[in-house]
């Protein structure tokens, strides 16, 4: 386990838990951010490099937006000191038993103490040739879908000209 | 370099980490960030598999991970305009609070 891991990985994970556990949900939407810049690390040491821009792109770019544009639109005036949970410990016991188990899994498991072939050959050229070749059919369905999902979210967030409340 | 069980470990940490969030929290924006920080830990495991896995020239790992990745941005768009319209309709938007529908 070398240094830069620990250190991105401490980061990710410590920002994963400020973005579920704040209480400001602006400040829930910025340490989500870091999570997504920290998980592009990851991706950029395992040798990702498309995925790794890829994440910065539509994570820390697009996604992070329109959360905070989402709290913004959604904010209330309620009073403050509400609880921002329900029932938190049976949560937090459901996940601390999955996450056990996912642990006792990993560490059980052969695979784990694999280690890593040398890097491979991926370049952007290779890989927009296999998605042009191989997967050129989940490429177009991807685009319908996409396509489907933004008109999908323009109608069900339109206003509704007639009930007007 | 570090071996494959770190980077499961971290991406069993984030995942439950949002579990517990999506479980818990009372706004529904909340919940869909939980649901953001699941799917990017299974997304860090398909990169991990990918570049532990014996042949990773094949490249399938790599492109699950995009595919995923364009399927949680669709998500997220479509999971904040029902937010935005629940918002609207009920003013509120705590999921325990939205609950016509209640038995």
């Amino acid at each position: 386990m070398n240094l830069p891991f620990a250190i991105i990985a401490g980061l990710t994970v410590g920002s994963a838990v400020a973005a579920m556990s704040l209480r400001n949900m602006v400040h829930c939407a910025l340490s989500l951010v870091l999570t997504f810049a920290g998980l592009a690390g990851l991706y950029l040491q395992l040798n990702a490099e498309f995925v790794g821009f890829t994440q910065i792109l539509v994570y820390v770019g697009a996604v992070s937006i329109l959360i905070v544009f989402a709290i913004l639109l959604t904010r209330s005036t309620e009073p403050k000191d509400e609880p921002t949970t329900v029932t938190p410990w049976i949560g937090i016991a459901v996940a601390v038993g999955a996450f056990l188990t996912m642990a006792a899994a990993v560490l059980a498991s052969p695979v784990g103490t694999r280690l890593a072939a040398p890097a491979p050959e991926v370049s952007v050229r290779t890989l927009g040739q296999k998605l042009m070749t191989d997967y050129v059919l989940p490429l177009e369905v991807m685009a319908l879908l996409l396509t489907a999902a933004m008109l999908g979210a323009v109608i069900i967030a339109m206003k509704d000209k007639e009930d007007s409340r | 370099m570090t071996p494959l069980s770190g980077y499961l470990l971290v991406s069993a940490l984030l995942f439950c980490i949002g579990l517990a969030g999506a479980l818990t929290r009372r706004n529904a924006i909340m919940v869909l960030i939980g649901i953001e920080l699941m799917l990017n830990a299974a997304n860090l495991n398909f990169i991990a598999f990918w570049r532990f896995s014996e042949n990773p020239e094949t490249m399938t790992g790599l492109m699950f991970a995009v595919f995923s990745i364009a399927i949680a941005a669709a998500e997220a768009a479509v999971g904040l305009a029902l937010i935005i319209t629940i918002y609207r309709h009920f003013r509120t938007a705590n999921v325990d609070q939205v609950e016509d529908m209640k038995g």
